[in-house]
């Protein structure tokens, strides 16, 4: 009896670790990474903090890029109207909607100063395939800001789907302006749209 | 004099609003919570213009004051707004929250040498941020028309009306040392002019249409104050792409 049941202690432990084992990295585990890894370049980089948008592009388009799900966010943004995209368009905004975000992200990292990221506790249970990883970024002087990465689980791990900052979805707030646009021009208006965008940051207009 | 130039523009401006309902000038808005855009998008226009007299100051002042400096500002000020904040929480119903607001006050006012140290955050004694508008929403009221106001910006109706208790409770306001009054008020606009120009930047960039997006970030980020970060965000149920089964 006393042996069955060490054997038995001895299965589980073993189910444990291999179910440890083949576990993926866990969603707020992933975002620590990236946070870490991103800060550690950005706090050593002086053309980074200098303002240099190509060298931050590069960071995030390295570091962040992975872990997003654009497709996901491109949809999201996008509201009921996704669903009057043909696939190749879908693909098209997809791509320019990327674009406009990592730019965007990039840009946000060179006014990076003075500022800690704060890792709270992620609220999660076994076989969750959709939770929040809550952070807060604490600048000395004024209140602490939260920022939220909202992530999904698919086949090759965890991934974010909308980044959501002091309540802000920075994703859903492109909603209303997506959707005038698809009503005024179309699908495909707004796809000129957002690549007319991306063109006059790239020539760094603005 | 500040206080009274605000107030004047802001009765200027609601004698405008009246005026533009009445005319009917302004029922070309596509946002149902914005009923009154090209009043909005006119005072936007007067914001900006402001703006390239206050921004440059703002700048200046962040670039010349060491970390320190700014981080005690902001520490100052918002130990005084942190007794209006408890004030509200108590209101609001959140006696815990409001007790440990009332905390930090008497930590920062002593320990944080009139609050230019932020002591309790280190303590573990949580900052919050309460306003009359979030205690209205609290209370259940509706937030109504969205209204962009000279100087002040964005407010829902609820909030413009908010704002003016706050305004009216504002400890600064209430100094009878005229300069030192102004000039309180003066480094306390120029220090939050300051700290929103991070934000500029992003919403420069992000942005197709400046407006549109200080709007609907401003009514997202209200909607989740007052439901203390626990409201859902918006238009993310009736997108039919949860889980990815739409691509």
């Amino acid at each position: 009896m006393k042996k069955l049941f060490f054997s038995l202690l001895r299965g589980v432990f073993l189910l444990l670790s291999v179910s440890a084992f083949a576990q993926v990295d866990s969603p707020d585990a992933l975002i620590k990474k990236m946070t870490d890894e991103v800060l550690i370049i950005v706090r050593h980089d002086k053309d980074i903090q200098n303002g240099n948008s190509k060298k931050a592009i590069e960071l995030v388009e390295t570091k962040v890029l992975p872990n997003f799900n654009f497709q996901h966010m491109t949809a999201l943004a996008m509201g009921r109207d996704w669903n009057k995209a043909t696939p190749e368009q879908k693909k098209r905004l997809t791509e320019e909607f990327k674009t406009l975000l990592v730019r965007t992200y990039s840009n946000a990292l060179t006014g990076y100063k003075d500022q800690t990221v704060r890792f709270k506790p992620t609220k999660m249970q076994n076989g969750d395939t959709d939770v929040d990883v809550k952070t807060e970024i604490l600048q000395p002087g004024s209140k602490p800001i939260q920022l939220d990465y909202s992530m999904e689980k698919l086949a090759d791990g965890w991934k974010v789907y909308d980044v959501v900052v002091a309540g802000v979805s920075l994703v859903s707030n492109y909603r209303n302006t997506f959707n005038q646009e698809v009503r005024a021009n179309g699908v495909e208006g707004l796809i000129q749209m957002i690549d007319a965008k991306n063109k006059q940051l790239e020539a760094g207009k603005k | 004099m500040k206080t009274q130039m605000t107030k004047r523009m802001f009765s200027t401006a609601c004698a405008a609003v009246i005026l533009s309902v009445l005319t009917g000038c302004a029922t070309t808005a596509d946002n149902p919570k914005d009923p009154y855009e090209g009043f909005n998008r006119a005072m936007f226009t007067v914001n900006e213009g402001i703006d390239v007299v206050v921004k440059p100051v703002a700048q200046g002042y962040d670039a010349a004051a060491p970390l320190p400096v700014k981080a005690g500002v902001g520490n100052f000020f918002g130990n005084i707004y942190d007794v209006w904040t408890a004030f509200n929480n108590f209101l609001q119903g959140k006696g815990g929250q409001g007790l440990s607001d009332v905390g930090r006050v008497l930590v920062n006012t002593t320990i944080g040498i009139g609050g230019v140290f932020d002591v309790a955050s280190e303590m573990g004694l949580e900052k919050h941020t309460e306003d009359f508008g979030q205690t209205l929403g609290k209370w259940g009221v509706d937030d109504g028309p969205y209204f962009y106001w000279p100087l002040i910006g964005p407010r829902t109706t609820r909030d413009t009306f908010g704002w003016m208790v706050d305004s009216y409770a504002d400890p600064v306001w209430r100094i009878d040392d005229v300069p030192l009054r102004n000039t309180l008020a003066t480094v306390r606009f120029v220090d939050l002019r300051a700290s929103l120009l991070p934000t500029d930047k992003i919403v420069d960039q992000a942005a197709f249409d400046k407006y549109n997006y200080i709007r609907d970030a401003y009514l997202q980020n209200r909607r989740s104050e007052i439901n203390d970060g626990k409201a859902p965000i918006q238009g993310r149920d009736d997108t039919e792409c949860k889980q990815s089964r739409c691509y």
